[in-house]
């Protein structure tokens, strides 16, 4: 060991970390608003194993993005526990990191300095290591050539893509997302899927995504949870068992979705009976 | 450069009208100098310094009153967004006060400081505050929520979200209310110049005031001059590189 040398803090700070296993035990969490208590997630429990890809599916309103806050520590559920690894969540924390719908970048940074945020933040890194980490992620979403660009000058495309470095540079256990792909268009989203499933297979992160596209949960889920609504709670669980990467066109694809969108429905229907 | 030239060519229009209306002896020639004799007016006060005398000392009182305001604006607006007993004081308070035209402070000044240099600050300081306190405070209230959510999850916390998300992103919002403090700082203070005669100093605002009392119309002309080449370099200097900055991060149109 020679003096001085900070030698391979960099390639320790891109090792893979283990992924987390997520624990949610019986979470309710209601919210007050003009027509009175209304109850979004009931009594939900769930366990993801480390490296799942878990997705959750629903129609927009049935707390599956609340659920997803609780998950990431930004809100606290009325009752119920969420354990990562054994360990309660209070709050946010890098160890989970969210993907929002809107890429929410930085427009007073640059491309780099977007994906070196997080990483300042992390202590016992040099000025070096940091821009190192970085463009480690900018390369692997295949962003090296925009790391001067500004926020404006990307496609929307391209901004969930430097948001997706930007949640892997502080090396994450869980990865949270929240339909980022929801405001794309379909030959970007489907490229992307790609890109994520190659991500996560190479860097080894938990993620639970949250989306009311049957198809694209299916695409990149090994489970698929579906929720209903008024309460939020998870009505049916599907495994899917297709071999990756997957192709969103097959019809083996087509054939799970369709079993689901089945579901979602009927249950749509059962809920608008008891409302009657 | 073709814009340049454009605009050479519209001031050597404007002082050739000049020119021509002094050549047709529209007005008398003591009510309207000879864009000449403004010329040599200046001439001379450049030469025997007292044009540079009184622009410095005119520049030191607005630097130093504009950036006390800008020290005690910032904290202030951050207070008034982040606390809504703060917003329901000091906001409205600042939000009456701006509505107050800066030149009003010149007689409570004089009164309560007299003829020092104390007065002139507090008219500069006045005119700043205001400004920066409720552009801060409506720069900080526009940032997006999303933007905190998200330094959140990246570990952020209260001073370190304060300092590097919530204050960058009021930018726009805070260095268009700089602005507007400097020019109402810049309009007070040359009031106030007019108004108080101190024999701490010699300003703009005086070398005008004395322009008039002793009928000295190239003086006058002449101080005006330099009284707006000094607001248009500010911008210029001051504020238009920011300006550029923001337009091309943000990519809102210049």
């Amino acid at each position: 060991m020679r003096f001085g040398h900070k030698t391979g803090s960099v390639t320790e700070e891109l090792a893979l970390v283990s992924p987390s296993k997520l624990a949610i035990d019986k979470v309710s969490k209601s919210f007050r608003s003009r027509a009175g208590t209304v109850l979004a997630l009931d009594r939900v429990s769930l366990n993801v194993a480390e490296a799942e890809f878990v997705c959750i599916v629903g129609a927009s309103g049935c707390g599956k993005s609340t659920l997803l806050n609780i998950i990431a520590g930004l809100e606290k559920p009325d009752s119920g526990t969420v354990l990562a690894d054994g360990k309660p969540v209070t709050a946010p924390g890098r160890e989970r990191l969210v993907m929002f719908q809107e890429p929410a970048l930085f427009p007073w940074l640059d491309v780099l300095g977007n994906v070196l945020f997080p990483l300042k933040l992390k202590p016992n890194l040099t000025k070096k290591d940091r821009r190192d980490v970085a463009k480690y992620y900018l390369e692997l979403v295949e962003l090296t050539r925009f790391e001067r660009s500004n926020i404006h000058e990307l496609s929307g495309g391209m901004k969930q893509r430097v948001a997706l470095a930007r949640a892997l540079a502080p090396n994450p256990r869980v990865l949270l997302m929240d339909e980022p792909f929801a405001a794309l268009d379909a030959l970007t989203r489907e490229q992307l899927y790609g890109d994520l499933q190659r991500i996560w297979k190479s860097r080894r992160k938990t993620i639970v995504f949250v989306t009311h596209n049957v198809r694209e949960a299916v695409c990149l889920g090994d489970r698929v949870l579906l929720f209903s609504p008024h309460p939020g709670r998870v009505q049916e669980e599907f495994i899917i068992e297709l071999p990756r990467p997957r192709d969103l066109n097959s019809v083996e694809l087509a054939t799970y979705a369709s079993r689901i969108t089945h579901a979602l429905k009927s249950g749509a229907q059962s809920e608008a009976a008891t409302a009657k | 450069m073709k814009r340049f030239l454009l605009a050479v060519l519209f001031f050597a229009v404007l002082i050739a009208l000049w020119e021509w209306a002094f050549f047709a002896k529209i007005w008398s020639p003591v009510l309207l100098p000879a864009p000449q004799q403004v010329a040599e007016y200046l001439k001379t006060v450049v030469t025997d310094g007292t044009l540079f005398q009184a622009t410095v000392i005119t520049m030191r009182r607005l630097l130093i009153g504009y950036v006390i305001g800008l020290i005690g604006g910032l904290p202030l607006g951050l207070l008034t967004a982040r606390w809504k007993v703060f917003h329901d004081t000091i906001g409205t308070l600042a939000l009456g006060l701006q509505t107050l035209p800066s030149v009003c402070w010149v007689p409570l000044a004089l009164l309560w400081f007299g003829q020092t240099e104390a007065a002139m600050l507090f008219v500069v300081v006045m005119g700043t505050l205001w400004s920066v306190v409720i552009a801060t405070d409506t720069g900080v209230r526009h940032v997006p929520p999303i933007y905190r959510r998200a330094a959140l999850t990246m570990g952020s916390k209260r001073l370190h979200i304060w300092l590097k998300v919530i204050l960058p992103a009021a930018l726009p919002f805070i260095v268009s209310g700089m602005k507007q403090g400097w020019a109402f700082a810049w309009r007070s203070l040359m009031a106030a110049e007019i108004f108080v005669t101190i024999l701490t100093g010699f300003g703009l605002g005086q070398l005008l005031h004395y322009g008039r009392e002793l009928s000295a119309m190239d003086q006058v002309i002449g101080i005006m001059l330099v009284i707006v080449v000094i607001g248009l370099l500010a911008d210029k200097i001051l504020f238009s590189p920011v300006e550029r900055f923001l337009h091309r991060r943000w990519g809102t149109n210049p």
